[in-house]
């Protein structure tokens, strides 16, 4: 599709030009959705195994991926400076030797991807879970760059 | 051990037939890998995001229908910044060749992965016919 070549692959970076016109379209979309009652978001075309989203608030940033069934112990996460690093193996154990598949869709593999996030973050203050199979790693963002409430006396 | 390949991204496959919905929302088709032995055919489906308790498993007339909701995992006040994969419920349906015993149908989901036991009834077994001689 057209737009989505248009708005969703050149996710070169985070200096992107077309960063303000991808975040209106999104806003526009969300228009749509509201009015049709579907939350479809307009993806960016992932390259690189997992799929992530992320999203942020006032202080922390939130990074998603769906991982079913892989274990928290072959999974290795690492932030250096803005950049985090997801990576492991999706492991599919061997059924009985007898099996006779009818159906095989369900892929295992290795992974390995790293993201630059938008801003500076605290890598102290990290949490990551995997429940149900979504992995989500809560990072604060740096006190630095947060913006600071002056009180006027 | 299957052997360690890289992983590549997929897209998710948005269901596109029949089952029309009720409620608002995306519906994808989970990835499943389903094989047989002597005396059952065991189901895995990847369901990421859905919990035990929003499974349903329904088998009538030969026909297994399993469906998941998805409860919204993000915080209301987060705004996007990269957006990779949607969010949604799964549903699938499969035809059954064999009859299967209901009582003993076994579901469990672990960490996103539904495996489903589902046991063949007695007289879908095979058995050993003994011929004799006379």
């Amino acid at each position: 599709m057209l737009t989505r070549n248009l708005f969703g692959v050149p996710y070169t970076g985070w200096q992107n030009p077309l960063a303000e016109l991808n975040h209106m379209v999104r806003r526009m979309d969300q228009l749509t959705n509201a009015f049709f009652g579907r939350d479809v978001r307009r993806l960016a075309m992932p390259k690189v195994f997992p799929a992530l989203n992320i999203t942020e608030d006032e202080d922390k940033y939130y990074i998603r991926a769906e991982l079913p069934g892989v274990k928290p112990d072959d999974l290795k996460l690492e932030v250096t400076g803005k950049s985090l690093s997801i990576a492991g193996e999706r492991k599919i154990q061997p059924e009985s030797d007898n099996a006779r598949y009818h159906r095989r869709e369900r892929e295992a593999g290795k992974f390995s991807r790293a993201v630059v996030l938008p801003g500076d973050v605290d890598a102290d203050n990290l949490d990551a879970k995997l429940v149900n199979g979504i992995l989500t790693i809560t990072i604060a963002k740096s006190t630095a760059t947060q913006p600071k409430q002056i009180t006027i006396k | 051990m299957v052997e360690s390949k890289e992983l590549q991204v997929k897209e998710k496959q948005e269901v596109e037939t029949s089952a029309e919905q009720t409620t608002a929302g995306l519906v994808f088709t989970p990835e499943v890998d389903i094989f047989e032995t002597d005396k059952d055919i065991t189901l895995l489906a990847d369901m990421p995001g859905v919990s035990p308790d929003d499974v349903s498993i329904d088998l009538t007339d030969g026909v297994l229908t399993i469906s998941g909701d998805v409860k919204p995992w993000e915080g209301a006040e987060e705004s996007d910044v990269l957006v990779e994969f949607n969010i949604g419920k799964y549903y699938r349906q499969f035809t059954l060749s064999d009859v299967i015993d209901q009582d003993k149908i076994e579901a469990k989901l672990d960490n996103g992965v539904l495996r489903l036991i589902l046991p063949k009834a007695e007289k879908a077994l095979p058995r050993k016919i003994k011929v004799t001689a006379g």
